[in-house]
């Protein structure tokens, strides 16, 4: 498969003009956990054309019930785990890594991307990486995501809009605490609704 | 009249939003606030004072991902 080939299929399925606007986009995941790699596999299929991924751990078998990763990955940093998932489902998607974590401090490393998905498990962290974006760049998009735990219904998980440019996917309320786990399809749900989020964004549709 | 989350809330006029969250129950490490449209920064979270007519959305985040 060329570059070409890869493009001519994407734009007959999605039309030249939208296809560009795609290919032209830059999005910062962050977090490659069960949200951050399933919203990476979907956003690197419609050919978003630059993806920086950041994480600062290693897969664990712990992940593998929901996370992206393989067997055979085990141990390896996740920005490089999934940068070789997605080079093998398309080469053409440029994936810049960056294995360290995201604090307070280094929030300047999302600076070039317009696009911010918040994929972190952690509920502090992630008030502070959309904190921390909304105070210092108020002009990027945040697409962060809050409850997507155990078994509950898919039918609560949904996308809704804080102000202009934030958006919130998940049910806002299953915390992984209570619930004691997660579950491939409830957060692979939210991260669709993030990865929807993030092109519809792209493609100039800011409603939800 | 204050608006928190849709909902028309006595009583909270003239409180700080730190004052606000602390009485109902938000962990401030938790919450992303928003006033009347805006983001408002954790660092004037104990200056900014809630007036009548504010519309007041508090998101508090729950683990998982």
């Amino acid at each position: 498969m060329t570059r070409e080939d890869w493009f001519r299929a994407l734009e007959q399925r999605h039309s030249a003009d939208l296809q560009e606007r795609f290919s032209q986009a830059s999005v910062a995941i962050c977090g490659l956990g069960g949200l951050g790699s399933n919203v990476a596999m979907a956003l690197a299929r419609a050919g978003v054309g630059t993806l920086y991924l950041i994480d600062f751990d290693r897969v664990d078998i712990s992940n593998l019930n929901r996370q992206q990763y393989k067997a055979s990955q085990l141990g390896l940093y996740k920005t490089e785990a999934m940068k070789q998932n997605l080079a093998e489902i398309t080469p053409y998607c440029k994936v810049m890594i960056n294995t360290v974590k995201l604090t307070e401090d280094n929030l300047s490393l999302l600076g070039d991307y317009e696009i911010i998905c918040e994929c972190f498990d952690n509920a502090e962290c992630k008030a502070m990486l959309v904190n921390g974006t909304a105070e210092n760049y108020p002009e990027k998009y945040i697409v962060a995501a809050s409850g997507m735990s155990g078994l509950h219904t898919s039918n609560k998980i949904r996308t809704r809009k804080l102000g202009q440019r934030i958006y919130l996917c998940g049910d806002g309320e299953s915390d992984v605490q209570a619930d004691g786990t997660l579950f491939a399809p409830r957060v692979m749900l939210c991260a669709a609704h993030q990865a929807n989020a993030v092109l519809r964004i792209i493609a100039g549709k800011f409603e939800v | 009249m204050i608006t928190v989350n849709g909902a028309g809330v006595e009583n909270a006029q003239g409180k700080t939003i730190a004052e606000y969250l602390a009485e109902s129950g938000y962990d401030k490490k938790r919450v992303a606030v928003e006033r009347n449209g805006g983001i408002v920064p954790k660092s004037s979270y104990d200056t900014t004072i809630l007036q009548d007519g504010d519309s007041v959305e508090v998101v508090s985040f729950v683990g998982g991902g």
